[in-house]
């Protein structure tokens, strides 16, 4: 999970934010039931592939899965002290693959695009009530603040690490709650100075430019 | 609340259901049959405590659908539509529900201290409302009868009421930091 568009003209790039969603829907309901090491490290190799068709990008993209990989490699541990390290290696490869697979879409994925691509997919949501437009909006900024949010985990907790020498753990809940309800009004405020949601209708309808929104 | 600041607040919780995942990844044991114990569901009793029944619904419900895009957001990295044929089923579909017991039992509460309010509304949404599903989904799942799948699921017991007092814990320091923003309150 990364924060930020990589841009560039790539391989990865060019590909529509729909067949990079399919795709990614198509490999992780394909990978669950898969439990052969063998397999799963092709995948992991072809993700890797991929990365590598990004260029000079792949730095960045390694370098934002850092705090991912601990979470691998600790799964990792967990499994060979308390099971079988068979049964860790599985998990972790799969684990990785999907994590590498999901982060080149969302990198090099604009997130219009995405956007876009959700929208006709939601259309039925539209029967009970719910704009697709709010709806797609609403998954895009859930999906952009995660990264966010991690790392603003992660900086609380080098801070509570600096204070006391220990990891923070439970403690660090309230303050990333704080963060993200703050971030939220901004965003909310950011919104709103755009006219909000529904301020910009993709397709305006004539005169409907005329009126005053709320 | 206007509308829009609703929806910027239901995806807000979602992102921070999704870093909890991150934050303390899931543990799988023996007993439960794949079913693994993750700090997330601090993060959904959280949702319903802090939105209310119907956005702490939403927003889980919103959380769910990205999962099922494929997106890793539950604990251990997990993603996609097959974690909808694992044994924890029970518990993903029980999540939204959780959450909206959680914010009735808030907006019931809305006169008592929030430390309290927020340790009952979580044990019976979290626990009382959460459990049923949860056993349902591992007996079919797993294929075990529903009292042996019962007793699988009382390993999660001791982590979820710890998780709890952590959820009122969390929605207290909230109360200090941010009354306004407990909407179940509101």
């Amino acid at each position: 999970m990364i924060s930020s568009y990589l841009p560039g003209r790539t391989f990865l790039h060019r590909i529509g934010a729909g067949w990079k969603l399919l795709a990614l829907l198509l490999v992780s309901m394909v990978l669950l039931p898969v439990d052969s090491p063998l397999v799963l490290a092709a995948v992991l190799a072809c993700a890797l592939g991929l990365l590598a068709s990004l260029g000079s990008g792949a730095g960045t993209v390694l370098r934002s899965l850092k705090p991912v990989a601990f979470v691998v490699v600790f799964i990792l541990a967990l499994h060979g002290l308390f099971g079988t390290l068979e049964a860790g290696v599985i998990v972790a490869l799969r684990l990785a693959s999907l994590l590498l697979l999901a982060t080149l879409i969302t990198l090099t994925t604009r997130l219009d695009d995405m956007l876009d691509t959700l929208t006709p997919v939601l259309r039925p949501v539209a029967l009970v009530g719910l704009s697709e437009r709010r709806l797609a909006l609403a998954i895009a900024l859930a999906i952009r603040f995660t990264p966010m949010l991690v790392d603003v985990t992660r900086q609380l907790n080098e801070a509570y690490r600096a204070r006391s020498g220990r990891n923070g753990h439970v403690k660090l809940v309230a303050p990333l709650c704080l963060h993200a309800l703050n971030a939220a009004d901004h965003i909310a405020e950011a919104l709103a100075a755009r006219g909000g949601v529904d301020g910009c209708p993709p397709e305006s309808t004539d005169g409907e430019e005329d009126k005053v929104r709320r | 609340m206007t509308a829009d600041r609703s929806l910027v607040h239901i995806a807000i919780h979602v992102a921070v259901i999704s870093a909890l995942g991150y934050y303390l990844p899931a543990f799988t044991t023996p007993f439960t049959g794949s079913v693994p114990i993750t700090a997330q569901t601090l993060g959904i009793m959280l949702a319903g405590v802090m939105l209310g029944p119907v956005r702490g619904a939403l927003a889980v419900l919103l959380f769910l659908l990205i999962v099922a895009l494929g997106m890793p957001l539950l604990s251990g990295g997990r993603g996609g539509i097959g974690v909808f044929f694992l044994p924890s089923v029970g518990f993903l579909v029980g999540f939204p529900v959780a959450a909206f017991v959680c914010g009735l039992v808030m907006q019931a509460l809305k006169r008592r201290p929030v430390f309290p309010s927020v340790l009952v509304a979580s044990m019976v949404g979290g626990i009382l409302a959460l459990y049923p599903f949860g056993i349902l989904g591992i007996s079919l799942v797993a294929g075990k009868p529903l009292w042996e799948s019962a007793v699988g699921a009382l390993v999660f017991l001791p982590g979820d009421i710890l998780k709890c007092f952590g959820t009122a814990l969390v929605a207290s320091a909230i109360e200090r930091g941010r009354p306004d923003a407990i909407f179940s309150r509101q």
